[in-house]
């Protein structure tokens, strides 16, 4: 889970063009959404695009994405859970 | 600034050189980029923004690209039905509008917007445009030439006020095609 | 001085003329339906134009293999507009100007084959096509500004007249469905599968289409159609607040109705809205209305019938609202059953006959730009 965790966080960087952010500095707990990272819709559309991209995983309804992208986390075990980590 | 190719890193030297500190800068597109950067080289040193009100200040830029740069990118991310991933960071920006809507977020500008399309730099078309602006509530505008295709970069961002009843430059020098042309060049 | 609305077309899937249009939006006739589209064949609710009327059509068309679908409608609909109101773009006091978001952006897509050079996919390329389709004199002005392109042509056609530059101007805004701005949408979630509902509790998403409208703006009173109105004021704003997302509480919309309105205290008799069925954008203009104080005046959206036709939404709406207008007829708000937005407005649920004397329009696009215009008989 570790290791996916660290990659996600590279992947996130890379896709959410975060260049002023290091993967040290996301805490994988923390609130994605909240005032960290500074993300904001388009950022929550291009995660779905991420989740495609490196992982072939399609959500269906977008709405889903608040409880999968709540957290590096979360994503990471949502990824493990469609068996695709 | 001149007609050039512009290597790589060049929008990253030039944020750090106008100490831009706006990390919302590095999710823009080419366009985006040269724009804002282009504005914060002008109205870099003096008190436009402050002596200006943001409602009453336009922004009215013009190109010859329109946003093809960006377009060809979303249109390779659809090309392949087998690899097929539009991006809707890349998408927002397939408009060329977006660079003034950039502007008007970092400079907290509410007024009049207008981005045109013209074949080559027109200077008497960027002064007439601005000035039908003017016609209302307008009292100052940041106008310009901000184009990015195939790797080639071109900008020139002016300031226009009006002052005494007549519109300057905010160097002050009467505004007029030939002035226009010769900042261009 | 005084501008006014003169001649004007509109092609659609409803008809090739404003009349068609009109009469089919009358007896309730949609352009958008659901289909199959795109590589991925998946299903969107789109307005196209099917190829064979437009190959009907562009007969008239000297040359047409010469030219996109887009540039042949454009040539079809600014013709209508000329022969009508016999103006000619070789008169220097004639001007055009061309309203578009993405042009010819299917040149881009090397799976569809096209004699088309490349180069067309550049805006001012294509405009320039059109233009000297028709031997104009003038180099056409080129407004590519979102979805508000339409309407702004329209402001900056008054402005330009008022000024002394030009007397006559055709405004044509046009834009394509394409696999280009389809799949650009879906990205954002932005789709409804089923023809879209603005303002309505259940919308969920704007439906896309194609057309291209034309409109005369002159200052000629004898030029003047039996719709015409004047172009007393218009403006835009903007947000300042997201590229894509309106603001909350719609300061850009506000600002524009605001200034459109400054000294002209006058009674709106219906406005012609934005009205995309996102969630957002429908709530956004309501609160805006209400805002401005715009209570209890007849709104509508047409993108019920039309689809959201982008760089042509802000000149097609208008014509038809301005058509209507001529008629005293208010036109039923195309997929609206129940109230959906927080701000106080009055969605018109069916068509009905009312005095209509002046027609606020308003337009909102990504950029966050606004921009709103006055029309008075």
């Amino acid at each position: 889970m570790d290791a996916l965790i660290e990659k996600l966080k590279g992947q996130i960087i890379e896709q959410l063009n975060l260049a002023e952010i290091k993967p040290a500095d996301i805490n994988p707990d923390a609130p994605l959404f909240g005032d960290g990272l500074g993300l904001d819709s388009i950022d929550a559309l291009e995660l779905i695009v991420l989740l495609e991209k490196y992982y072939q995983i399609k959500i269906k309804n977008p709405a889903d994405g608040k409880m999968i992208f709540e957290s590096v986390r979360t994503m990471a075990a949502f990824i493990q859970s469609q068996g695709k980590a | 600034m001149p007609k050039q190719d512009i290597p790589s890193y060049f929008f990253a030297d030039a944020y750090k050189h106008f100490e831009m500190n706006y990390p919302k800068f590095h999710k823009m597109d080419n366009l985006s980029k040269l724009g804002l950067i282009a504005t914060d080289a002008a109205i870099k040193g003096n008190d436009f923004l402050q002596r200006n009100k943001p409602e009453a200040t336009a922004v009215v830029m013009v190109n010859k690209a329109s946003s093809l740069d960006t377009d060809r990118i979303h249109q390779q991310s659809i090309n392949d039905k087998n690899n097929y991933l539009p991006s809707p960071a890349t998408f927002v920006y397939t408009l060329p509008n977006i660079v003034i809507g950039e502007i008007a977020i970092k400079h907290k500008l509410t007024g009049e917007n207008l981005f045109l399309v013209c074949n080559e730099f027109d200077a008497q078309l960027l002064i007439d445009q601005a000035q039908i602006t003017f016609s209302q509530e307008t009292r100052a505008a940041i106008c310009g030439w901000v184009d990015y295709d195939n790797g080639n970069a071109d900008a020139l961002i002016y300031l226009v006020e009006i002052a005494d009843d007549s519109i300057k430059n905010t160097n002050f020098i009467p505004l007029n095609a030939t002035t226009l042309n010769q900042l261009y060049k | 001085m005084e501008v006014f609305t003169s001649y004007h077309n509109i092609i659609s899937p409803l008809g090739f003329t404003t009349k068609e249009n009109y009469s089919s939006v009358l007896a309730d006739k949609l352009c958008v339906k659901t289909c199959r589209y795109g590589k991925l064949n998946e299903q969107f609710c789109l307005s196209i134009i099917p190829d064979e009327q437009l190959n009907v059509a562009s007969r008239q068309i000297k040359d047409a293999l010469l030219y996109s679908k887009l540039e042949k409608l454009s040539i079809l609909s600014i013709q209508d507009v000329l022969d009508r109101s016999r103006l000619s773009f070789s008169d220097p006091k004639t001007l055009l100007i061309y309203s578009t978001t993405k042009g010819n952006i299917d040149l881009l897509d090397n799976s569809i084959k096209q004699n088309i050079p490349k180069e067309r996919a550049y805006l001012f390329s294509m405009a320039n096509t059109i233009a000297n389709y028709f031997k104009a004199v003038n180099r056409p002005l080129v407004i590519s500004n979102a979805c508000i392109s339409g309407l702004i042509a329209i402001v900056t056609a008054q402005r330009l007249i008022k000024a002394g530059q030009y007397e006559n101007i055709l405004v044509c805004g046009g834009d394509l469905v394409t696999e280009f701005t389809v799949s650009g949408f879906k990205s954002f979630n932005a789709l409804s599968q089923n023809p879209c509902k603005p303002f309505d509790s259940r919308r969920d998403g704007i439906n896309l289409g194609e057309a291209v409208a034309t409109l005369l703006i002159t200052k000629n009173k004898n030029k003047l159609e039996r719709s015409a109105m004047q172009i007393v004021n218009g403006a835009s704003a903007n947000d300042a607040n997201h590229i894509s997302g309106p603001s909350r509480t719609g300061d850009g919309l506000f600002q524009s109705i605001t200034q459109t309105l400054k000294n002209n205290k006058i009674k709106i008799d219906t406005i012609s809205a934005h009205g995309t069925a996102t969630p957002y954008n429908d709530e956004m203009e309501s609160v805006a209305f209400e805002r401005a104080g715009l209570i209890n005046i007849p709104v509508n959206s047409l993108k019920g019938y039309y689809g959201h036709t982008l760089g042509a939404a802000g000149v097609l709406e208008t014509v038809l609202t301005l058509e209507a207008a001529s008629e005293n007829q208010l036109i039923k708000s195309a997929g609206f059953s129940e109230m959906g937005v927080s701000g106080k407005i009055e969605m018109i649920t069916e068509h009905k006959k009312a005095n209509i004397n002046t027609i606020l329009k308003t337009v909102s696009g990504f950029g966050g730009c606004n921009a709103a215009a006055l029309f008075v008989k």
